[in-house]
């Protein structure tokens, strides 16, 4: 049952598709052919042998002469002869005289419909089988004898039907052969272009298997597409691998030095034998793992914006809520309890297509960030600039230097050397989220202070 | 039975009623235990076609045959009546009348039946599968040898003209033919006579003049011939007179050389189905054991066989085979056969 419901939805290979398709054309096109063909066979075989029809008719017809005042028919054998050429056929034929007396032949033969001309084809049956007749009248007009003698004669259609038969197998015949030709030639035509389809198949299962550079091979353009799609493919998993790398990585890189830290700050507590000192070593730890469980905050949310970056849906976003959002959110605050935050919104919703989320999260580490080295009071904003939808946060200290702003976002850039505050990483983090929804990371040092903002492009209001 | 018959015959409006008389002799063929049993009707006497019959039954036990001998224009006439009631008569008919037998087929009186032994045959011996030309019998001149000389011998119609021509010839009056009105066969060697040659026209004219005897049936003329009533018979079918010929001396036979016709007996099988056993039959007689026991009797000689008097190197075109087919309708039409007849009997009046 599973294995037939699996074979039923495993798609028809191109050629039984073509197969199908040219079978499906040709049985249709081959009944068609076939009722034209009988029709044209019948109406070819009907003109041959209503000639004959004709011949004997009129051979009959000439064969009437006035004897004393009377017709009389000295029946031709030609007529016969004639007639014979439809070598299986009966004959019916009849002469009747004025007020339609039989003068020779069968008794009772069946006439035209009324209102014919002289000569009169129409089809009847002759004792059981189905007949074609016709019907000549021949007029005299005589000293001793005026009138219309009618000559008919009639033939069973079997000689008829089988021509019109002959006709139609000699033209399905060709139909046949002809669709096998079609057949075979489509098949070999689709082996041969599908032939770089299957090179392509035979490179990609040669490759290695961390070789993730676009294909380069030279295809039909039908297939370009495809290798494009597959290129497309290997370049996002090749980013999606690197990212995976790069946070491995960093991870390492940057959880090394803290923990390190923290070791010897617990063996140093175990060797410790006063209390008082030992106390102090304790609370080093604390700090110490509050910042490491902020530093592992910012990795796990980097890695978590990097990830929607690339694979998050884009909404509608109201860059207002976003700073509504972070301005009411406790956890940048406790850094610094004691500063003062401040939110600054307008009217206006400042709308851009983005993922909240990662928008949230980069606000979040900006605030953090200028908490941790900027000086209060902090403001956080959103607003509609020339250069499009803003998302802020300032303070009213100088900044970074400029060389550390120079370095703005780098993974591994910190405060100061050796540092372990995960500035660096709060900013790589804004500056990546700024990148995957087109916009950029802006910092400028005024009278009013550092303000650094996400900038987007902006949504018009739908 | 025969009363059943005519009675029927007289309530039908009795058109055939004149005409059809009782059949000339009855035979019983097979064992007395037969389940099964056919009936032949046939214009050849039963003397002829018994050895042929007895060995189609000498295999089948179990099957006997009714032998039915019939007058060819009555056995015509009684078959197309059988066809027309739709009543069961003979399984099989056989008749010398062949244009008898085509017609009862262009009416729809006869049933198919195809065999090997009739795929065999000829086209011109087999009509649409439903008749077929079971013998080869020439129409030929019969003389009595003791009172005609040899210088007399007609060897073609031609001589027989030359011999009739003169004034006070000692053949007038001596010279026999069937009675077309008569004989079915008659009326088809006269018709053929008279599609083929003109020589016809002048044949019935000295026939006129010298006061030839129209009268009827084989055995009857040639009996007059040996017995010397009549000098000649003219148009006698072969297959009897060589029969004749080989018991008695005084017969001779010529096949006219100018042309010879040959009639090949039709056999139909009358009816709307077609009996086996019937089939059978005709296959018997169309195999080639069949036609050795036909040949005995002369009903199978070849076309091209060489006859008394017939030189074998003689082009083919002498013979000519009655070819069964609608043509032979001709020869049925009323009218046609109605001034035929009426030029026959202006010149051979009775």
């Amino acid at each position: 049952m599973r294995e037939a419901g699996a074979a039923s939805s495993r798609p028809l290979s191109l050629t039984a598709r073509l197969v199908v398709g040219l079978s499906a054309l040709l049985l249709i096109g081959g009944l068609i052919l076939s009722l034209a063909a009988f029709a044209y066979g019948r109406a070819a075989a009907r003109d041959a042998f209503d000639r004959l029809l004709v011949g004997a008719a009129n051979d009959i017809a000439a064969s009437i002469s006035i004897v004393d005042g009377v017709p009389v028919v000295d029946l031709p054998l030609s007529a016969f002869e004639l007639l014979g050429l439809a070598q299986e056929d009966r004959i019916a034929y009849q002469v009747l005289g004025p007020q339609d007396t039989v003068l020779t032949g069968y008794d009772l033969l069946p006439l035209p419909p009324e209102g014919q001309g002289d000569v009169a084809f129409y089809d009847a049956s002759f004792t059981g089988d189905p007949a074609r007749y016709i019907r000549v009248t021949r007029r005299f007009a005589e000293r001793q004898f005026s009138g219309a003698v009618q000559v008919i004669v009639g033939q069973t259609t079997h000689a008829r039907t089988e021509l019109a038969l002959d006709i139609t197998r000699n033209a399905l015949a060709g139909l046949v052969v002809g669709g096998v030709a079609i057949m075979t030639f489509a098949v070999f035509v689709v082996r041969q272009a599908l032939r770089p389809l299957n090179q392509l198949a035979a490179s990609l299962a040669l490759r290695d298997p961390r070789d993730l550079t676009p294909i380069d091979a030279a295809v039909p353009p039908e297939v370009d597409a495809m290798v494009q799609a597959i290129n497309g493919f290997m370049g996002r998993l090749n980013g999606q691998f690197r990212t995976m790398k790069n946070l491995i990585s960093d991870t390492a890189h940057q959880l090394r030095t803290p923990v390190a830290a923290l070791r010897a700050q617990a063996d140093l507590a175990a060797g410790e034998e006063d209390a008082g000192a030992q106390k102090a070593i304790v609370t080093r730890l604390h700090s110490g793992t509050v910042r490491l469980s902020r530093l592992l905050d910012q990795m796990l949310s980097r890695a978590l914006v990097i990830h929607r970056g690339g694979a998050a849906r884009r909404e509608p976003i109201d860059l207002r809520d976003i700073a509504l959002d972070v301005f009411d959110d406790a956890d940048p605050r406790h850094v610094a309890p004691e500063a003062e935050v401040h939110l600054e919104i307008g009217e206006a919703p400042v709308m851009v297509l983005a993922d909240g989320l990662s928008l949230t999260e980069a606000a979040k580490n900006l605030l953090g960030n200028a908490l941790a080295h900027g000086t209060a009071p902090i403001t956080i904003g959103a607003d509609q600039s020339l250069l499009g939808a803003r998302l802020w946060v300032r303070d009213v200290g100088a900044g970074p230097s400029p060389a550390l702003l120079a370095q703005l976002g780098e993974r591994f850039a910190t405060g100061a050397a050796g540092r372990v505050r995960g500035s660096g990483l709060g900013l790589s983090i804004a500056q990546a989220v700024a990148e995957a929804f087109d916009g950029e990371l802006q910092a400028e040092s005024g009278p009013e202070g550092f303000c650094i903002a996400i900038v987007l492009p902006p949504e018009p209001e739908p | 039975m025969i009363q059943r018959l005519l009675i029927g015959l007289s309530l039908l409006g009795g058109v055939f009623a004149a005409s059809v008389h009782a059949q000339e002799a009855v035979a019983h063929f097979g064992a007395q235990g037969a389940t099964r049993s056919i009936t032949l009707r046939t214009t050849t006497d039963i003397a002829v076609l018994a050895p042929t019959m007895r060995d189609f039954l000498a295999n089948r036990p179990d099957l006997s045959l009714r032998y039915e001998q019939w007058g060819s224009n009555d056995l015509y006439a009684l078959t197309e009546l059988d066809c027309k009631t739709g009543r069961p008569g003979a399984d099989i008919v056989i008749s010398s009348g062949v244009h008898q037998m085509v017609k009862l087929v262009n009416d729809g009186c006869a049933v198919s039946w195809v065999s090997p032994e009739t795929q065999a045959l000829p086209d011109r011996l087999r009509w649409r599968d439903q008749v077929w030309g079971i013998s080869r019998e020439p129409a030929v001149i019969v003389y009595n040898r003791n009172l005609v000389p040899p210088e007399d011998v007609p060897d073609s119609r031609f001589d027989l003209l030359d011999l009739l021509r003169p004034e006070g010839s000692r053949y007038g009056g001596r010279v026999a033919t069937y009675d077309i009105a008569a004989s079915g066969l008659g009326f088809l060697f006269a018709f053929m006579d008279s599609q083929e040659a003109s020589t016809f026209g002048a044949l019935m004219e000295a026939f006129a003049r010298s006061g030839a005897v129209a009268t009827c049936c084989s055995a009857e003329i040639i009996g007059g011939v040996a017995t010397g009533d009549y000098l000649i018979a003219y148009n006698v079918l072969g297959s009897y007179a060589m029969q004749a010929a080989r018991s008695d001396q005084r017969l001779g036979i010529v096949a006219p050389a100018d042309y010879t016709l040959v009639l090949s007996r039709a056999a139909i099988l009358p009816g709307t189905e077609a009996n086996h056993d019937a089939g059978d039959l005709l296959d018997f007689i169309l195999s080639e054991s069949g036609q050795r026991s036909m040949a005995k009797v002369h009903l199978a000689s070849a076309p091209s066989a060489p006859l008394p008097g017939a030189d074998r190197e003689e082009d083919d075109s002498r013979w000519r085979l009655i070819e069964l087919g609608p043509t032979l309708l001709v020869a049925m039409d009323q009218m046609k056969t109605a001034g035929f007849l009426a030029r026959w009997r202006a010149a051979i009046g009775e």
